[in-house]
């Protein structure tokens, strides 16, 4: 007979446990063969990466970004005027751009906000950017909750905020906490001491050394953050760069001038040429090591599991939950609404 | 030197970095190279259209050493940049890989294939470890499906990989049914994905995968065509599942018959509709390889564990009086060629068309069941909220009915109840009634029997005392009489 024994049918959820056969391969099978397979799959898709970068007019942001990625993305270049006004309120444009190296494609978009922090009273003037943030994540969600979605969403989500610290030497000004103290919650904060070819060496470690205390009092986690350090082996690397590191003073600039030979980007002025790769003037090098070499995947990697997922969550709480599939868990559910 | 300016108005541009003219990398675009002594003034802002006649008109030579790069227009509002240096983000598939590798895969595969047709053979072949359990039997009443997990580690990259047989397939006298664990199993894996995902707290990233990847088809090598039962079984599983059909112990087969044998059964399949899985021939790499194997399917293998001394090497093969046959030979089946396709080639690809194409069909399926669209009648998009909130209202609403129905019932039947018990007190009263009436019947009757009775005493007492007095007066008559008599007689 082909009628099935209920009760023998296969509780299909549950796997057995999982047998550890490790040692007794007695020959080569090919499964390490899935990371080139993965890898060529990767390229062939591309990658997206937002940024966003926050702080005062004047700071440097553009011409860092510029120097970040070696190319003319940022605002400056694509037809803003240096002598424009700036705006009334916090705008937020985004500008996408696609680069390629090394056979990766990688579609950059900077956001800049101009106007941050330059009004007269700067009240709330975090908003637009925290709405702009969770527009995006709304976005995705909505993609995601379709029905017949896209084989590949669109991640317009920021997956890195820089924000611009002013070297005054001193501490941390109120907006500069408020700011980080309501958007380090959603989205990855990097703060980054701009201009930093202002201040000498010792005024540097204090300055940064000051900055760090304060961000650690007021509770402000930027990243990367310690509650998701995953193993020990990312603790000690992270531990090493949030004690000593960051935030990371650096200095921008696309211009080349020749120095010993060499064509470096720098700053000219009259007592030097400030190198800005050369990690002993200024540390850029190090924060676009940190962001591109080695940091890249994770931060978008926190970015979609855990901010966006935080943002998910509650707004699905706060609409009470999508239904779940089953007819009995209904009536479960109705009792938690 | 000229600079050139570019317009961002997003047709295309040509564009330079800084002061100095650069050989930048190949880009998504093609690089021209002009001399720079030619005007450029009449390239900038001007249609595709328009430069290509002009770049014909000019263009010098490849490696002209004084170059200017031009960058189509690439979609999406985005212009292509070039690079003045080295950024670094190239090492980003090596992060991704790297943080992959460190959270481990899955791989689940399904064998389909009735009893004895070598399953678990084939797969301890082809992980090169013995898997355990034992032979299935025969008499099983219904098809079942036994699922084991393994861990499996080479160099550095861990696999979790999932091992799902059919018992019993096949062995029925009945097999319509045959298939339905099957495709329920199958279903409820992705039930179970998900149930995850549309959870409020979910752990997608660390969410162990049970979705089957492939779906290893056994078919028996008879050598004429496919049984009635691979053909359905195929067919209802051929849009859940990638399906990979294998022609199981095909050293019963010979080489000119297993030709024919697939024709036959590539034809059957062709002509039944039946999807079966194709190796992805889009990227370049391996379109050339992926397209031959697609020729081949499908792949008449053999499995062995058994490690035989051939020449002066140790290999897997089976051994017959007649010859020995190599698993790993080429010539002597395509055992190789699924363990190419299948683990080396192809596994990403298996796991990535089971996510985008498997998956969303059942998801989008399952959802629409449930009464989401994603555009109502007027074709305004729905908010899934919307949505929600309409259909958690009008289940309210549905329960608010119930419970009035229920309620009603609860009141009616109470009044029944009510008026039954009503009814039985008044009939206990009457019974009450009718026993008193009988019982004081009763009662009078015993008195008139009394009263009937005393009279009765009475007057025998009477009887007995005029008897009694009688009596006495006749003795003492008598007695004087008597008296008189004893007298006489002493006289």
């Amino acid at each position: 007979m082909s009628e099935l024994v209920p009760e023998s049918r296969q509780k299909p959820v549950v796997p057995m446990k999982p047998v550890g056969i490790n040692a007794n391969l007695l020959g080569y099978i090919g499964i390490d063969t899935i990371i080139e397979q993965m890898r060529k799959k990767t390229m062939k898709t591309g990658f997206d990466f937002n940024i966003m970068v926050v702080g005062q007019s004047g700071l440097g942001k553009s011409t860092l970004v510029n120097t970040l990625f070696k190319s003319q993305v940022s605002r400056k270049s694509s037809g803003w005027n240096r002598e424009e006004k700036i705006p009334k309120t916090v705008e937020i444009k985004a500008i996408g751009h696609v680069i390629e190296e090394g056979g990766v494609k990688m579609k950059l978009t900077v956001i800049d906000t101009p106007g941050f922090g330059d009004q007269i009273n700067n009240e709330n003037c975090w908003e637009p950017i925290e709405k702009y943030i969770n527009e995006q994540y709304e976005k995705f969600l909505k993609e995601e909750v379709n029905i017949a979605r896209k084989k590949r969403i669109p991640d317009t989500r920021v997956h890195c905020c820089l924000y611009f610290i002013s070297p005054t030497g001193h501490s941390l000004r109120p907006l500069d906490l408020e700011f980080m103290k309501h958007l380090s919650k959603v989205v990855n904060i990097i703060p980054v001491i701009a201009k930093a070819d202002t201040m000498t060496l010792e005024e540097k470690t204090e300055f940064k050394q000051r900055v760090r205390k304060e961000l650690e009092v007021n509770g402000i986690e930027f990243y990367p953050q310690k509650e998701f350090d995953e193993d020990l082996e990312d603790k000690t690397e992270n531990d090493k760069i949030r004690q000593e590191s960051m935030p990371f003073a650096v200095v921008g600039s696309d211009k080349e001038y020749q120095v010993n030979g060499k064509r470096v980007l720098g700053r000219k002025t009259p007592w030097g040429i400030i190198e800005v790769e050369n990690l002993t003037h200024c540390e850029f090098a190090l924060l676009r090591d940190f962001v591109i070499r080695t940091h890249l995947q994770d931060l978008k990697e926190v970015t979609h599991n855990i901010h966006y997922e935080t943002y998910r969550a509650k707004r699905l709480n706060d609409n009470g939950g999508l239904p779940p599939m089953t007819s009995e868990t209904e009536e479960n559910h109705e009792s938690n609404l | 030197m000229a600079t050139i300016s570019y317009k961002a108005d997003g047709v295309f541009y040509v564009c330079c970095s800084g002061l100095f003219w650069r050989r930048a990398q190949k880009c998504t675009g093609r690089i021209y190279n002009i001399c720079t002594n030619l005007c450029t003034d009449c390239v900038v802002g001007c249609t595709w259209e328009v430069f290509r006649v002009w770049r014909e008109k000019y263009i010098l030579h490849e490696n002209d050493t004084n170059c200017v790069f031009f960058l189509a227009f690439q979609g999406e509002g985005c212009r292509t940049v070039p690079l003045s240096g080295h950024v670094g983000f190239d090492s980003l598939p090596d992060q991704l890989v790297n943080k992959s590798v460190n959270h481990g895969f899955c791989f689940n595969i399904l064998c389909v294939g009735e009893t004895g047709l070598g399953k678990s053979t084939l797969m301890d072949t082809l992980f090169n470890t013995k898997f355990e359990g034992d032979p299935a039997s025969h008499s099983q009443p219904g098809v079942q499906l036994k699922s084991s997990t393994y861990d499996l580690q080479e160099s550095n990259v861990n696999l979790k990989l999932t091992i799902v047989s059919t018992v019993g397939f096949g062995d029925q006298i009945n097999k319509e049914d045959s298939y339905k664990p099957i495709v329920e199993f199958i279903d409820a894996q992705f039930e179970a994905y998900l149930q995850e995902e549309l959870k409020i707290k979910r752990v997608l990233h660390n969410y162990h995968d049970t979705r089957i990847h492939a779906c290893l088809y056994f078919i028996a090598p008879t050598g004429h065509s496919l049984k009635s039962l691979d053909l359905v079984t195929m067919k209802k599983l051929d849009s859940k599942v990638n399906i990979i059909p294998i022609i199981a112990k095909s050293d019963a087969i010979s080489k000119s018959e297993l030709t024919k044998f697939k024709i036959k059964i590539t034809s059957e399949l062709v002509s039944n509709g039946v999807q079966i899985y194709q190796f992805p021939t889009d990227d370049e790499s391996v379109a050339e390889i992926n397209g031959t194997m697609n020729a081949h399917l499908p792949f008449a293998v053999i499995g062995s564990t058994e490690e035989l001394k051939i020449g002066n090497k140790m290999m897997k093969a089976r051994q017959y009086p007649w010859g020995t046959v190599q698993v790993e030979n080429e010539a002597h089946c395509d055992f190789v060629k699924l363990r190419e396709m299948l683990i080396r080639v192809n596994m990403e690809d298996l796991r990535e068309q089971t996510h985008t194409r498997h998956y969303e069909l059942y998801r989008r399926c399952k959802l629409e069941e449930m009464g989401f669209k994603d555009t109502d009648p007027d074709s305004k998009p729905f908010s899934l909220q919307e949505t929600y909130e309409a259909k958690r209202n009008e289940f309210l609403g549905e329960l608010q009915k119930k419970e009035e129905a229920m309620r009603q019932m609860f009141v009616q039947r109470v009044k029944e109840k009510e008026a039954e018990l009503k009814e039985a007190e008044k009939e206990l009263h009457e019974k009450f009634d009718r026993l008193k009436k009988l019982h004081q019947d009763e009662k009078k009757k015993l008195e008139d029997k009394k009263k009937s009775l005393d009279d009765e005493v009475n007057a025998f007492k009477q009887r007995k005392t005029a008897a009694e007095l009688l009596q006495s007066q006749a003795q003492q008559a008598g007695g004087s009489q008597t008296l008189k008599r004893d007298k006489e007689r002493k006289n």
